[in-house]
Order: C-alpha cells, then structure tokens, then sequence
C-alpha cells in the first residue's frame, strides 16, 4: 500500500466515525423510545427535520449559529416530543384494535404531517446554512511538521463530533447516576415492577419520548452545517436510525453507539471505494446481514 | 376480579392484623397472584374495598401506594435485569423518607444477605435464583414498608435456602413489618403463619390459624399431600 493510498483509507475511516458518532446520538433517542414504549419511532428522522429547520431559521433570521441553536432546539423538540406522546400516542396505545402495531402506524403519520408543514412553512427548496466555517479544516501536518502522512479534519464535521460525544456522555450520565434516569431504565426492563416500585410509568414515556425527540433535535442541529435540508430529508434518518437499532440489538444504548460507529465507518468505505451513491445500498447489506447473521444485533456478540 | 372479561377471583374478604404473618395458599392458577396483584392496583377490582391503614386504597395510582407502606415482592421476583444489583436496591427506596434513608436500608439489607454485598455491582439477571430471590425481598425492604407482601419467595429454590427465606420473614415480622406471604410450600408457610386463609379456584375455601390449619384433615390431602 502506498503512503496515498494509506491517507485515503486513514481518512475514510476518519471521516466514518465522524459521521458514526453523529449517526449514534440519531439512533440513541430511537432506542430509548423503543425501549420504554415497545414502539419503533418511525417519525424520527421527521423529528431531527424540524430541529434542524429550527437551526436554520434561527441562522437565517437571528444569525445564531448551528452549535448555539442545540439549546435552543432540543428543548423545544423535548416539548414537541411530551406533547406528541400525551396527547397522540398514548390514547392509541389504550385503545384495544385491530393493529396491534398501531402506535407505530400513527408515528408514520405523525412523520408525514412534520414533513408537509416543513413544506408550507418553508417550501420544498433545498437549503443550505452558510456558516463561515464550513469548508474549515485542521491539517496534520499544522501541528506535526514532519508527519509522514497528510490527514485534514474538517472543522464543522470535529464540532458536530465532539458535541455528539458530550451529549452521550451527559445522557450516560444521567440515565445511570440518577433516579430518575435509573427509573426510565428500570421502566424500559420491567415496566409492571417499576410502577411497584413506585415509578409513574406513564410520565416516564411522555419523558423518554420528549428526551428521544430532543436528542434526535440536537442531531439535527449538528447534521446542519454539514447537509443541505429539504423537507423530506427525515425518511432517511428515520432508516438509518432503524437500521442501527437493529444492527445495535433492539433497546440497547450502548449497542446504538457501536452500532452508528460500524454503519458510518461502512458507509464511509463504501462511498470512497464503491461510490458516492452507494451508501444506501451498503445500509441495506449490514441491515439484512445482521437479520441473518446477528438476529440479536451487536450487543449479543459481548454477552457469552 | 378480572382479566378482560374473565372473571377470575370472587368476593374475596380477609384481613391482615398488624404485626402478623398473614398466609394465603391454595392450588396453582386459584388466583392467590391475582389477589396480590389487586391489593397493588396493577389489577384493578371490578368492585370492593381495600383498606390499609384505615384508608381505603384501591383508588390510589399504583405507584402513589408504596408511599402509603406496602411492598410487593412480585411472583417470578420480577428484578431490573439490566441493572447491577445496588441499583435494583435503589429502586426499591425511590420515594419520600425511604430515599433519605437510602444508605442505612442498603447497609441493613446486606447486613440480611450479606451474599448481596458481593455481588453488589453484578447485574441481576446473572445472579443465580437463590440470589435473585434475596434482591427482590430486598428491594422490597428498602421502601421501609409497613405490610410487605411477598408472592412465593421460595419458588424454584433448593430446601437449604428456603428455610433460610423463611428464617429472614420471621426476622422481618419481628423487627414490626406486617407480612402476607403466598406460598405452595404449604407445611412451612403454615408453621411460621399467624392467621392463613385457603384458596380455591377464585373463592376463599377456609381459614384459621397457621396451626390449626396444618392439622385440618382436607388441607392434609389437598395442599399437603399426606
Ligand atoms: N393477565 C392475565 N390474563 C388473563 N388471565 C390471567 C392473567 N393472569 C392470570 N390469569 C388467570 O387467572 C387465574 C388466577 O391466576 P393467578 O396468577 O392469580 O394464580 P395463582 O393462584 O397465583 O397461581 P400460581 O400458584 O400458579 O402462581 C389463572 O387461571 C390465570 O390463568
Ligand atoms: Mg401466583
């Protein structure tokens, strides 16, 4: 292998879990909901949609930056996500009928409606957000002179990264060193045992949905500076977030982490050495491979 | 009481004094869980009262009750299985007073079952059953309640263990926590039982003391087979 080929491949890899760091903060807030409600989201990527035509309106009109609107974004997503489940998922989820997966075919509506008031709002015209930065690198060699290989980072991708990394860790910990991060977990386990133990299930989902919705907001904002936006740009995420639940093992946080690390690390490969256009397909592959091969998903490889 | 439109328990009426062991037996799917699972508002009652404390509680939420002092150690154990066993512990004492006196609970608890010091960061599920079994009557002391009701503790455990269970309710009904216990080890739950009452296909059949029981002639062939 050549020192070019050697970049290349370095940054591709790079590039991969860039974009798999991203791809887990996306898939994180679908797994919780899972978890807690038993239901698959399928307006998540819908959900980031409005995050991110938050981000870009705020740009636009107040000229506040991406990175900033996440505070903005994510509680407003967190109320939109209470009140979605309050108000719309929860009666569904009371009512006996002929769907048992109802709940799930109403989260496919709710999608579709985000998706044509983004169009009324703001058309169905692709935007851009203009942030200063976005072509920004940081080079190997500015701070190693002598470095025998040449990787750059790009400035706006490192940002989203790192906020992506601070957010799982705030999440991490408060599911884990709080009781009322403990109680949402102890709700998705045991849902009967948690209300002995004097947990209100039904505020844990309105929260755990608000929480999901928030952190697929915050998503959005840092997919921003980096994506063109368009109204129908949620269906996507919404598979991509699916494909990484399964590939993480249905409920499990951690598994979303590894599992939005192994797709954006693919999807990077197979963009550099494939094709640009492939990456959906190469989504498919993992996708169907791990129905076959790893039904249990990535967690269940490290358990025995 | 009902499941759908099944009814499966009928005009029940008993009572637990305070400061008894309590027993409830009868044959497998005679509705013992059902009842317990009534008294805890997870099964709500088609009609009827239940009264705790003098107040009566069955239109209280579910999860508002373990504030009113009752704990229900669950069939089947029921713990948070993804969770280390000190967090299963925390779960147990979420709420008001039990939550400021989280630390001496633990510290009591293991002092109880000294195994769940050890084991204190491995997760519930890969506890064996005997362990398991401890951390749920655990968790169900670290509410500090004052009627603890406890749905087959000794289910599925080896004989040396289960006289250790029963060993830990006599402690707990001595240290002032009211105690009914459901339970198909029939002989020992009746040794140990103030007041216990039979149950049969969803209707209560007799009841009497603990001893008197043991040495009534139908609960001899049915329950104790002898
Ligand atoms: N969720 C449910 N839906 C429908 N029927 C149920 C449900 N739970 C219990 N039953 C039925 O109610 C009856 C009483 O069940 P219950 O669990 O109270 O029995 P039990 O006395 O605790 O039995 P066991 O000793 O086997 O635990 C059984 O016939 C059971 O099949
Ligand atoms: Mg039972």
């Amino acid at each position: 292998m050549t020192s070019v080929q050697l970049e290349v491949l370095l940054q591709t890899i790079i590039s991969g879990i860039f974009l798999g760091g991203l791809y887990a903060l996306l898939a994180i807030g679908m797994t919780l909901i899972m978890g807690v409600m038993k239901i698959i989201n399928l307006a998540h990527g819908e959900l980031m949609m409005v995050g991110m035509y938050i981000a870009y309106a705020l740009f636009s009109f107040f000229k506040i930056d991406p990175y900033i609107a996440v505070f903005i974004a994510a509680p407003v997503l967190f109320g939109l996500g209470v009140l979605l489940q309050k108000f719309l998922i929860n009666p569904v989820m009371k009512v006996d009928s002929i769907l048992p997966e109802n709940q799930v075919i109403l989260t496919v509506g709710i999608g579709m409606v985000l998706a044509n008031l983004a169009t009324i709002f703001f058309s169905s015209d692709y935007r851009s957000t203009p942030v200063t930065y976005a072509t920004k690198a940081w080079y190997i060699s500015d701070f190693w002179k002598d470095s025998p290989l040449e990787l750059s980072i790009s400035l706006p991708w490192s940002v989203s990264f790192f906020f992506a990394i601070l957010i799982t860790a705030v999440l991490w910990f408060f599911l884990t060193k709080t009781d009322l991060g403990k109680s949402i977990r102890a709700t998705a386990q045991d849902n009967d045992a948690a209300l002995l133990m004097g947990v209100n299930v039904m505020r844990m989902r309105m929260l755990t949905f608000g929480l999901g919705s928030s952190l697929v907001g915050a998503a959005g904002c840092l997919f921003l500076p980096i994506y063109y936006l368009f109204p129908d740009i949620g269906g996507q995420f919404t598979l991509i977030a699916f494909v990484i639940t399964i590939l993480g093992g249905l409920g499990s946080t951690v598994g979303a982490i590894l599992g939005g690390l192994v797709l954006g690390v693919f999807e990077s490969l197979t963009a550099t050495y494939v094709g640009m256009g492939w990456a959906p397909v190469g989504r498919f592959i993992i996708f169907i491979a791990v129905l076959i091969f790893i039904p249990g998903g990535i967690v269940s490889l490290f358990k025995k | 009481m009902f499941y759908g439109d099944v009814q499966v328990v009928w005009d029940v009426s008993f009572s637990v004094g305070r400061g008894e062991i309590a027993a409830l037996i009868g044959a497998n799917g005679a509705g013992k869980s059902t009842i317990l699972k009534t008294i805890s508002g997870i099964v709500k009652p088609a009609g009827g009262k239940i009264i705790f404390d003098g107040k009566e509680i069955q239109h209280i939420e579910p999860y508002e009750l373990i504030e009113t002092g009752l704990a229900h150690v669950p069939e089947a154990r029921r713990l948070f299985v993804e969770m280390t066993a000190e967090e299963n512990l925390d779960m147990g004492s979420l709420k008001g007073n039990a939550k400021k006196m989280r630390a001496d609970s633990k510290a009591m608890v293991f002092e109880l079952f000294p195994r769940l010091k050890e084991r204190r960061n491995q997760l519930a599920g890969t506890l064996s059953g005997g362990e398991q079994q401890m951390l749920a009557i655990g968790r169900g002391l670290m509410s500090k309640p004052t009627l603890i009701m406890f749905d087959e503790p000794s289910l599925g455990l080896a004989p040396i263990l289960v006289r250790d269970i029963f060993a830990v309710i006599k402690k707990v009904r001595a240290e002032g926590t009211t105690v009914l216990i459901v339970e198909q080890n029939v002989k020992q739950t009746l040794a140990i039982a103030d007041r216990a009452y039979v149950l049969a296909t969803g209707k209560l059949v007799m009841e009497g003391t603990g001893a008197s029981l043991l040495d009534d002639e139908h609960v001899k062939t049915a329950y104790l087979g002898v």
